[in-house]
Parts: C-alpha cells; structure tokens; sequence
C-alpha cells in the first residue's frame, strides 16, 4: 500500500534519468482525437544559469535572515531597556507608548525577514523543475479485499459474539445506557428563572436615587429637557447582586411638559411633567439613553431602535418589539420622588413565557 | 519711449498699491476697534443689554422673534440664560446658517464682547443659567477616576467613550469633544443645546462637571497619551475590525498575488 502514496517513479532523480519526463508525447487516435502536447520546456532562471546570480540571491537572503536576527536582539534590547511608561510622539501614531512600538516593529520585521527570506529562497535557488504526479487507480487489488474479508471474519468468529449471547445483550444494554449521563447533565441549563424575569427591585415607595449624587431626587431637581438615571434606594454599588439588580432596575428619568404627553396612561402614571421609563432596550437589552430633548426620543445604541417618550415610549422605529415599560411615580410626605410599585410588565427583551 | 512707459507703470504696481489700501484700512480698524471694546467693558449692565439689543434685533430676530419669543425657524429664548448664549454664539453655532436636521459649529463671527452683550440682553428675558467663572470649569485638581465613571454613564451613550462623538436620529449626531473649550463642555451640560439633554446642578453637581471636563481634558485632547497608537478614530470595535480586514487581509492577499505573478524566469513572457 504504502509504496502507492509515493510514486518512487516520479520523484525528481527518477524522472530525470526518464528521458526528461515532460517529453512525454502522444500521437492523436481514435479516442483523443486532440494530440498531448506535453508540459512546455523546462525554462531557466537567471540563477540557473548565471553563477554570480545565484550568489547574489544567496547574500539577499542571508541578508534578509541576518536583519531578522538584528531585529530579535532588537526586541530583546528594547524589552529590557525601555520602560513601560514612557509615552514617545510618533507622527502619525501621535503620543504612544515608546515601549510597545519597539517591540511591534522589532517583531514584526523579525517575522517579515524570515518569510521574505524564504520566499525569495524558494524561488531564486530551490529547484524549479515541473513535475506531473499521475494518479493511482483508487480501488483496492482485489487480494487485498479478499483477505480484508476474510480477516473480519475470522474475528468474528473468534469473538464468539453469535454464541454467547448474554455477553452481546449486556454489551448493547451497556452502551445504550451510557448516553444518559451526557442528558442528564443537560439538567444543569436550569434551573428555569421562575418569575426572575418579571419583578425588579422597584416597589412601592422605594425612593429614586440619582446615580451621580447617590442623593434621593426631588421633583424640582429635574428640569424639562434634562436627563437623570435613577437606581431604587436601598440598592448600593458595592452589593454582591448590585450589576443583576441594576442590570432590571435602572431607570432613565426626563421631565416633559405635561401638555406635551400624547399618552394618557404616561401623563397618569408621570409626576408634573416627570416621567421614569426603564432603562433596558426591549429588543436585546442595551442600556438605552440617547435622548433627544427636543424630540423626545430616545434612541438605542445597538439596533437603532427609537422610542418616543411623549407617547408612552411608543416604537417608532427599528427592531424592538415594544414600549419601554413604565414605572409609575409619585411624591412622598417629604417631597422625594417615589415609586409607587413595580413595573407593571416585564423590563428588558421579550421571552417566550412573557405573554 | 515705450520701455520708459513701462518702467513707469510697473506691472506690479497696482498690487502695490492695494497692499498699501489694505494695510492703511486694517491699521485704522485696530486704531479704532479696542475703543469700541473699552467702551463696552466700561457702560454699565443696562447699556449692555441696550446694545445686545441692537446686536440681537441684526443677527437674531429672524428666527427667535424681535423680543425672543420665538417662531416656527427658532425656539423662544426666555430663561434660556447666559450660558446658552455664550455657549451657541461662543461656539459659531448661532446665528443658524441654514435650517436642518442640526445646527453645526463654524467660525465665530462675533467678538467675546459681542457675546457678552447678546448673553446680557437674553438672560434680560428671563432667569436662566448664568455664564460659568472659571474656576468652575478649571480642570485642576479635579478627581478624573470619578470624571470618567460620571462620563460614562451620562455622556459617552452619545459622545463615544472617549468623547469622539457619533451618530444620532434622522441626520442628528453628538459632536466630538476633542479640543472643546471646557467653559463650552460646562455650558453645554448646563443649558442642554439643541437636541442634548441638559445635566443641572440638581443632578449633575458642579463638582461632577468639573471631573467631567478633567477626564475629558486626559482623554480627548491634542496631547492625550494612547500607548497602544493608531487609534483610528477610537470608535471601537467596528472601525478596528474593518481596518482589519480591508488593509490587513487586504495587505496579505496583495503580496501573495504580487509574489506569485512575477517570474523568475530568465526569459520574460
């Protein structure tokens, strides 16, 4: 077998003593009305032919491995002697840092040289010579089939797998079984997030807390045309649920004119002109907050989805599939802007259980 | 007789003279101009307003109403303030040189003292923010960690992470903050200019405004440090990506096909 991968005929010295392989010329008959011209002559290069061209070739790439090596030193030098802090100004790269511009242009003409090198190499000086690689019959011999087949018979008569019969239902029994544990850990994907997915930490009276100050807001902190986002109190940055928490709870907070609220439910559920809408993209879940004051609408910075958030955070545009949803907000005693229970629908994209 | 003609008459004799017209003209303005701005400086805050008026009723009305009222082309300019005078005169934004989707910045055409008259005769027509001092906006000092979280949080969904802007609704964008004067970044947290949403002092302190500008001023400036070089516009992931595959795999292919399609043949086809 093995001696059909390589075609001992067709390696270059062999061909060579067969009277230079690409002469190998058919006449036209009845089959292949259309003559084999054969490969074209073998053509020369100037280095198979000019000595001193060949030299030259040769200093090229000693040359192109030699600079390959400077540059190695180069990165090694530049490693041990630049520090990592030290900011150079390069035009047109700007202020850089001096360190990790040596080092890529040390590494990179190191690797540039040695495939340059190479390839010129390959070109110039290696052997050029064509070479047709006829293809062997892909068939086996037909005694090789043979004695395949009667190999595998014999082991399975050796086996005694047709007589013993219990081993041969364990054995399928064994293996029919064994894929279960893979199934089993299948288990792991849940548990299901149960009503995860539709309560946040906003209930009623949890005060809104500005983000920036980390102050509760008063309705005359937010100014029409202003933009704030609020957590729920109680909800602090250094908490081990803070980013799951806030990833459901954040809130974007505007103020409009009340006469400029189209929704009736949104001017219901707004205090003086001050609406909370969630902050969670109803597509896939980007913080939304491009606000444009003058038009009221805010735009997602993902898939460019447009909510108007003079009209109960209609979709106006792209690919979210509904309203940002509301939280409904009022005054307490003290005069902070509260909560006055959850969002009334699940925040964030929508699932398959979210009705 | 002709030669001597034009010996007279250099040919460049007429420019000459025009450089001389200019200088003479351009001398006489400076001679002229700064009493104009002393007076200014020196009339007290009701003239001011008188000549804001003037300055106002010439290059503003058109749009914002003879007393700022507004009309259909501009929006009504009571309790708008000082700051958003200086900030969108300041800035060349106003006077709006054409309607559409947004107003850019251009050249300023007014003097800061022409500013200061129109920002007095504006804040006459209502309370509004006033122009910011400048230890106010002075980045020295200020907490630039902290900058950066409060940017990030409030400024960069539009303004890109490290200030170079990006796009907007229906031919809107957030411009670039790159090099913006920081009394101008001040202004335009606190009155909010066009389509931007405005960050008060209720909600936005003045203290987080001066660690804005401070980030700002490490980030996004002429001279902000970037170890890792080319930025390309430091938009993130998409232009790095293309850059990569247009001029990297571009790169790659272009000298595969120029290493194989020259010969080496002695004898060119």
């Amino acid at each position: 077998m093995s001696s059909q991968d390589i075609p001992e005929e067709n390696l270059p010295a062999e061909r060579a003593a067969d009277e230079h392989a690409h002469g190998a010329v058919s006449v036209a008959d009845e089959k292949h009305p259309f003559a084999d011209p054969g490969l074209p002559p073998h053509e020369h290069r100037i280095q198979d032919i000019d000595e001193r061209a060949a030299k030259r070739s040769e200093r090229t790439v000693a040359l192109l491995f030699t600079l390959s090596m400077l540059a190695t030193v180069g990165f090694i030098a530049s490693f041990v002697a630049i520090p990592a802090d030290r900011i150079v100004y390069i035009f047109p790269l700007g202020h850089i840092s001096g360190l990790n511009f040596a080092l890529g242009m040390t590494l990179g003409l190191a690797l540039f040289c040695i495939g340059a090198g190479a390839v010129h190499w390959a070109r110039t000086l290696m052997s050029d010579e064509e070479i047709a690689d006829e293809r062997h019959a892909i068939a086996a011999e037909p005694e090789v089939k043979a004695q395949v087949l009667a190999d595998f018979k014999q082991g399975a008569k050796e086996s005694a797998l047709g007589r013993r019969k219990l081993i041969r239902n364990t054995m399928f029994g064994a293996l029919t079984l064994f894929p279960l544990s893979g199934i089993v850990l299948l288990r792991d994907l849940g548990p299901l997030p149960e009503d995860k997915l539709r309560h946040t930490r906003w209930s009623r009276g949890k005060l809104l807390v500005n983000v920036n100050t980390d102050e509760p807001l008063r309705p005359s902190d937010v100014a029409v045309g202003s933009l704030t986002f609020a957590k729920p109190e109680g909800l602090e940055e250094h908490d081990h649920d803070f980013q799951t928490e806030i990833a459901k709870a954040a809130l974007l907070i505007v103020r409009l004119q009340p006469e400029n609220i189209k929704d009736k439910r949104e001017l219901e559920w707004s205090h003086e002109g001050i609406v909370a809408y969630s902050k969670i993209c109803t597509h896939v879940g980007c913080p939304i907050s491009l606000y444009e004051q003058q038009t009221h609408h805010v735009l997602c910075p993902c898939h460019q989805s447009t909510f108007d958030l003079a009209d109960g955070a209609r979709v106006i545009f792209g690919p979210a599939g509904h309203a940002l949803p509301q939280l409904r907000i009022g005054v307490n005693d003290e005069g902070y802007l509260q909560a006055l229970g959850d969002f009334d629908e699940p925040v964030g994209p929508a699932f398959w259980e979210r009705g | 007789m002709k030669k001597l003609s034009a010996r007279r008459r250099h040919p460049l004799a007429a420019v000459v003279v025009l450089l001389l017209a200019l200088a003479a003209t351009g001398g006489l303005y400076t001679a002229f101009a700064p009493a104009d701005k002393a007076q200014a400086e020196t009339v007290a805050q009701s003239l001011a307003i008188d000549e804001g008026k003037k300055l106002y009723a010439v290059g503003c009305a058109s749009c914002h109403g003879t007393g700022g009222e507004g009309s259909t082309d501009g929006p009504a300019l009571a309790g708008v303030g000082a700051a958003a005078v200086d900030f969108q005169v300041g800035t060349g934004r106003m006077p709006a040189q054409q309607p559409g989707a947004q107003v850019p910045k251009k050249k300023v055409i007014y003097s800061q003292a022409q500013i200061d008259q129109l920002a007095a005769f504006v804040a006459s027509l209502g309370a509004g923010p006033g122009v910011p001092a400048k230890e106010q906006y002075n980045p020295e000092g200020a907490d630039i960690a902290e900058g950066g979280e409060l940017f990030r949080t409030n400024c960069a969904q539009c303004h890109n992470f490290t200030g170079k802007g990006g796009a907007l609704t229906n031919g809107k964008s957030a411009p670039t903050l790159e090099d913006v004067d920081p009394k101008h970044i001040y202004e335009a947290m606190q009155t909010g200019p066009q389509n931007m949403p405005s960050f008060p002092d209720t909600t936005l302190t003045e203290k987080n405004k001066k660690d804005i500008i401070a980030y700002l001023d490490v980030v996004n400036s002429d001279d902000s440090e970037s170890p890792g070089g080319l930025e390309l516009g430091g938009l993130g992931p998409v232009s790095e990506g293309l850059f990569g595959w247009i001029f990297g795999l571009g790169g790659l292919i272009a000298v595969a096909v120029w290493v194989a399609a020259r010969t080496a043949k002695a004898k060119k086809s």
